[in-house]
């Protein structure tokens, strides 16, 4: 690699003439008067997996949650097919398309399985039974529980419920907030190969993760923050066998 | 205490603590999704005993009215009830607390606000209705119907009795098999997650409120037609129907239910057992006791369960 930090291949897009599906542009985020993203700029292509990279207090949480709305940015724009969305409360931003899995899983412990699914669809009038068999057939373990408590399952299964809930509102763009943490490594690799599955079945996914290697070996491009701005991007093979990224993220000793 | 005057003062207890309990639902439910203790609850129903009184005094009621007027009479001024109190606690949501919750102000700012609130409208109801308790109007003609256990049972307590079950059977579907309920209980548990799901916070919040509201109104109607109606009416039964939500479990409903009646029956025992002067003082021992040996309350606090 050269000595400059940017790896960029913005032209890689080739098969969206139009508005990527999400983009920011120079997004700043503040908590009261702390910075914490100083002007992120990145682009999600319809159909793609982009991973976002980065070590704690770098900006991944902040990204997702002013994308699904939960913090307005102070500076900059979020544009959704090309149209702001920025200003825009969280309620309403489901209309639009966005399922956001939070960090920590977050499932309503103690409503049954079918009962969270089921609240993954309230911007829905009803409860479409083709979206519960789909999330069912994704996950058979929840059909198994779905009179069961959330808050008994265990932390795959939580995972599980937790993609499957977002999955409820049928999202084009699904976020998704560490989905590997505190996972069982064989647990790790299910999940990871159904966020792909429910990628070839069209839906875009951006993924947060501190799990670079498994991340960036499913993604299709990445992002790595660090402290609130974009270090690096590029396509995920180009990362992954970048010297720096596996010194600072995969435990491989500095160069 | 013989045997007869036992079962007289359960019948009795019973009655009373199905009335604590559906104002102790006001308390519970607004506690889920907010974690705050609605002071001014106790003038929601005030206010709603006021509404039917309103009601009554432009009807009038007057000498000996028919059967069916009677049942048309205690259905409106129950109406009347319902309104004053849904409103009162709709507005209080919307004057009172939300710029707070605009603001993230600290709890203690609520709590402050809350008791502010309920200052304000008592003093509010003293000016605009008099310092003189009233009583309502008679509405039918009141006589016992039947008996439990030899315990005679009057047409107001048999009205008091059922409209505080109805109502709580009637709550009890609400928030487990609608949807708003679910949106009750996920804004209980999580709201920001709740947002994620399409869940409009401030109206899943105000419509609690105004559910509360409403069965503290009626329970307002129910509590002045055994008694009377005064600006002050709120205090008492409003401090005791929060302690039964505290006993319960605060958050969950069915807490509040099992606390209401459970105070009601120790307060209307203490009264031949120690004298009418304890009767409070005993649903304080009662709330001090399970708060040392169980201070989750009896069903456990279950934020988010709201059943």
């Amino acid at each position: 690699m050269s000595t400059t930090a940017q790896l960029r291949t913005e032209s890689g897009d080739a098969g969206t003439p139009d508005a990527p599906l999400l983009e920011l542009k120079e997004m700043r985020v503040f908590y009261g008067a702390i910075e914490a993203l100083k002007g992120i700029g990145l682009t999600v292509g319809k159909g793609e997996i982009v991973a976002l990279l980065g070590g704690n207090g770098a900006g991944k949480t902040t990204t997702l949650r002013t994308v699904s709305g939960m913090l307005q940015p102070r500076h900059g724009e979020v544009l959704l097919r090309g149209e702001r969305i920025d200003g825009i409360k969280s309620h309403e931003l489901v209309r639009f398309g966005i399922g956001h899995v939070p960090e920590g899983r977050r499932v309503f412990a103690t409503m049954t399985v079918l009962e969270n699914l089921e609240m993954g669809a309230y911007k829905f009038s009803s409860v479409d039974s083709g979206d519960l068999d789909r999330v069912f057939t994704l996950f058979p373990r929840l059909a198994e529980r779905r009179s069961q408590q959330a808050g008994t399952l265990s932390g795959g299964e939580q995972q599980m419920l937790a993609i499957g809930r977002a999955l409820m509102g049928r999202p084009e763009l699904l976020l998704l907030d560490e989905p590997s943490m505190g996972l069982a490594p064989l647990i790790v690799q299910q999940i990871f190969e159904i966020i792909k599955e429910i990628n070839d079945q069209g839906t875009t996914v951006l993924l947060v993760e501190q799990n670079a290697t498994q991340a960036l070996g499913l993604a299709d491009r990445g992002y790595v923050l660090e402290t609130g701005s974009v270090a690096m991007s590029g396509p995920a093979g180009e990362l992954l066998s970048d010297s720096r990224i596996r010194a600072a993220y995969l435990g491989e000793g500095a160069a | 205490m013989s045997l007869q005057e036992f079962w007289d003062y359960l019948v009795l207890g019973v009655m009373l603590g199905s009335l604590y309990a559906v104002i102790a639902i006001g308390y519970t439910l607004v506690y889920g999704v907010l974690q705050l203790i609605n002071f001014a609850h106790s003038e929601v129903f005030m206010l709603g005993a006021y509404g039917s009184l309103i009601v009554l005094q432009l009807l009038d009621p007057g000498d000996n009215p028919s059967a069916l007027a009677s049942i048309g009479f205690v259905a409106l001024a129950m109406a009347g009830s319902a309104l004053f109190g849904g409103v009162t606690a709709y507005g209080l949501e919307k004057v009172a607390y939300r710029p707070l919750r605009r603001r993230g102000a600290p709890r203690l700012i609520f709590l402050i606000t809350a008791i502010g609130a309920s200052f304000f409208l008592y003093n509010l109801a003293g000016k605009l209705f008099g310092r003189d308790p009233m009583t309502l109007p008679e509405m039918y003609d009141n006589h016992d119907v039947f008996s439990v256990f030899g315990a005679g049972v009057n047409i107001t307590q048999v009205l008091q009795f059922l409209t505080a079950v109805v109502m709580m059977v009637g709550l009890d579907l609400l928030v487990n098999r609608t949807k708003l309920g679910k949106g009750i209980r996920a804004v209980a548990q999580d709201a920001e997650v709740a947002s994620l799901m399409g869940v409009d916070i401030d109206r899943v919040i105000s419509r609690t409120f105004v559910i509360g509201g409403v069965l503290g109104g009626v329970a307002g109607f129910l509590f002045a037609n055994l008694n009377q109606v005064s600006y002050t009416m709120g205090f008492i039964p409003g401090i005791t129907a929060f302690a039964a939500a505290v006993v319960g479990g605060i958050g969950n409903i069915r807490g509040a239910m099992a606390g209401g009646v459970l105070i009601g029956v120790v307060e209307t025992m203490t009264v031949p057992l120690l004298g009418d002067e304890w009767r409070s003082v005993s649903a304080m021992v009662v709330l001090i006791l399970v708060l040392m040996f169980r201070p989750m309350g009896i069903l456990g606090k279950q934020v988010g369960r709201a059943a």
